[in-house]
């Protein structure tokens, strides 16, 4: 499976708004790309990334060529409880990609 | 400083050189082609797509992106829109697009009230000097948005993937 | 005409593909009116990392371990660590250990001198010496993403820590190394030095030129948009100045290498750097 690095606050308030940073390692090859005898590069690129906190969405994103290689998405979200975040990148040619991270909220 | 800004055409002019340049010499196994960008016709038309057919205000959404990029395939991009974030009044989503890249569309987020604070950050690849638009989808099905320009420079001696 | 500024066919010998032809002009006007070029080291209390020249966002990139793509290789690396391998299955830590201990400092010495070869290696070429005589596994491709995962998990260890260039065994090679970072090759006539020692901090095209410290090694150039090698970027620094490149593992790059640290003698290591 393809590494991801993932920056999670370990500790946080209850109601504090946490910043996650997500990092995953992919090339993104855009399928504008063409070969040097001109054959099409085909597009592989991650399409979908979805954050669940304790089973429940909090954000998603679709992505599209023009998201850099190994995609690097910062989003934030309110620590309610503690538990799990869960991580999942989904995209062509049947990728897929989890990741997860513990938070204690107190 | 010094910021020249290349058009597409001089791009154009150096890959498709450096392809018939390099065809003899050391095989690459992968060389870009210019192709046909979108133009700001095709943003405008990504962007109807997404909102339909609603007026687009411009204000309360910021985007932070250097105006002078070392490097187009990574620029780092922040898009944050001002929102109490309460359950009523919230951001639903943040889209963003650019005008001169193969494809309009960047990425689209989805938010909710438990966001806490409407603002993204990723890297994006700019193709060439253009306009950048974000845009902030409410939950009362307002539209708002911002554009920034940005001026992509290219190193003095091009890469090749080697 | 494609583009304004040149005439002639693409193949003819005089035509440079990277740098524009005022560009070329000034370059040349600077050269011939400067004559002899003397290059000069930089010194030593004036060098700087690239790093330095970087805009605030790339070097945001560099700094923070989860926003560093080169984390990516760093993190596959400390898998490759423990990974058994070959005929033997051993991991190079049943040999060595954890990582943390066994690699501290050592990427920042490296090209090394080899007593067996008489000559110094590379950190790419120990590794694969590794795997083979060792491992009984075979040797991973130059740039594969096997190897540089590996480099880079063994670089990092290093981070933050003084290059070392002390072994008196290197010199033949510095000096080696030396002579092909001033020697004039290429169509456009340009040794290393004129730009990186002579010019460095000065801007050509808009971008600031380098002095070209191999700090970050293995590392994250956005133009690349993956990891590579120093092999790497010397073989585009070559093509940008339209000279021929040498195969990868020549010992013309180990001997660079090996010029190179020594004259960043001191410096502190970055890896995985973030160039753009």
């Amino acid at each position: 499976m393809a590494s991801a690095l993932i920056n999670v606050p370990p500790k946080a308030k209850r109601g504090e708004i946490i910043a996650i940073k997500t990092l995953i390692s992919h090339q993104m090859e855009t399928g504008f790309r063409h070969s040097e005898t001109g054959v099409p590069i085909p597009r592989d690129i991650v399409t979908h990334f979805v954050a669940s906190y304790n089973g429940e969405e909090i954000f998603s994103a679709q992505l599209f060529p023009a998201i850099a290689a190994n995609p690097f998405i910062t989003f934030y979200t309110i620590a309610t409880v503690s538990g799990t975040i869960e991580f999942k990148w989904t995209g062509d040619n049947g990728f897929v990609a989890t990741e997860q991270a513990k938070i204690i909220v107190e | 400083m010094h910021q020249p800004q290349r058009n597409s055409n001089r791009l154009a002019t150096r890959r498709d050189t450096l392809r018939g340049a390099l065809a003899a010499g050391a095989a690459l196994p992968i060389l870009s082609l210019h192709r046909a960008t979108a133009t700001p016709a095709d943003m405008r038309a990504a962007i109807a797509n997404v909102i339909g057919d609603v007026k687009l205000n411009v204000g309360r959404v910021k985007i932070e992106i250097p105006p002078l990029v070392e490097n187009g395939n990574t620029v780092p991009c922040t898009v944050s829109v001002e929102s109490p974030m309460t359950t009523e009044d919230y951001v639903k989503a943040i889209h963003v697009f650019n005008e001169k890249n193969p494809q309009p569309n960047v990425i689209s987020a989805r938010l909710g009230p438990r966001t806490g604070r409407a603002s993204i950050a990723t890297r994006i690849r700019l193709t060439d000097s253009q306009t950048v638009v974000a845009i902030g989808e409410m939950a009362d099905g307002s539209f708002w948005s911002d554009s920034v320009s940005v001026i992509i420079t290219l190193g003095a001696c091009l890469e090749n993937l080697i | 005409m494609r583009n304004g500024a040149f005439n002639g066919s693409h193949r003819s010998p005089g035509r440079v593909f990277c740098l524009s032809l005022t560009t070329t002009t000034i370059i040349a006007a600077f050269l011939v009116t400067t004559i002899p070029v003397v290059t000069r080291d930089i010194p030593p209390d004036k060098r700087k990392s690239t790093y330095e020249q970087m805009s605030a966002d790339t070097r945001a990139m560099q700094d923070e371990d989860t926003a560093n793509p080169g984390m990516l290789w760093v993190l596959e690396g400390h898998a490759a660590w423990r990974a058994k391998v070959g005929t033997t299955g051993r991991s190079c830590a049943d040999c060595h250990g954890d990582a943390p201990n066994a690699m501290n400092g050592v990427a920042a010495r490296y090209p090394a001198f080899d007593s067996k070869r008489g000559a110094p290696v590379d950190l790419e070429t120990r590794i694969n010496i590794c795997r083979t005589e060792h491992q009984q596994a075979p040797a991973l491709a130059f740039e594969s993403k096997e190897l540089l995962a590996l480099t880079a998990y063994i670089g990092r260890q290093s981070r933050g820590m003084a290059i070392e260039s002390a072994d008196a065994r290197l010199e033949p090679f510095i000096t080696a190394g030396r002579a092909i970072f001033e020697r004039r090759q290429g169509q456009l006539n340009l040794a290393c030095t004129h730009c990186h020692d002579d010019n460095w901090g000065q801007k050509l095209a808009g971008i600031p030129v380098p002095q070209g410290h191999p700090t970050g090694y293995p590392l994250y150039r956005l133009e690349w948009q993956t990891l590579g090698s120093l092999q790497r970027r010397l073989r585009n620094c070559l093509i940008g100045i339209r000279a021929e490149i040498y195969p990868y593992g020549a010992p013309e790059y180990v001997a660079l290498e090996t010029f190179l640290m020594w004259r960043a003698r001191g410096m502190p290591m970055e890896t995985p750097g973030v160039r753009p």
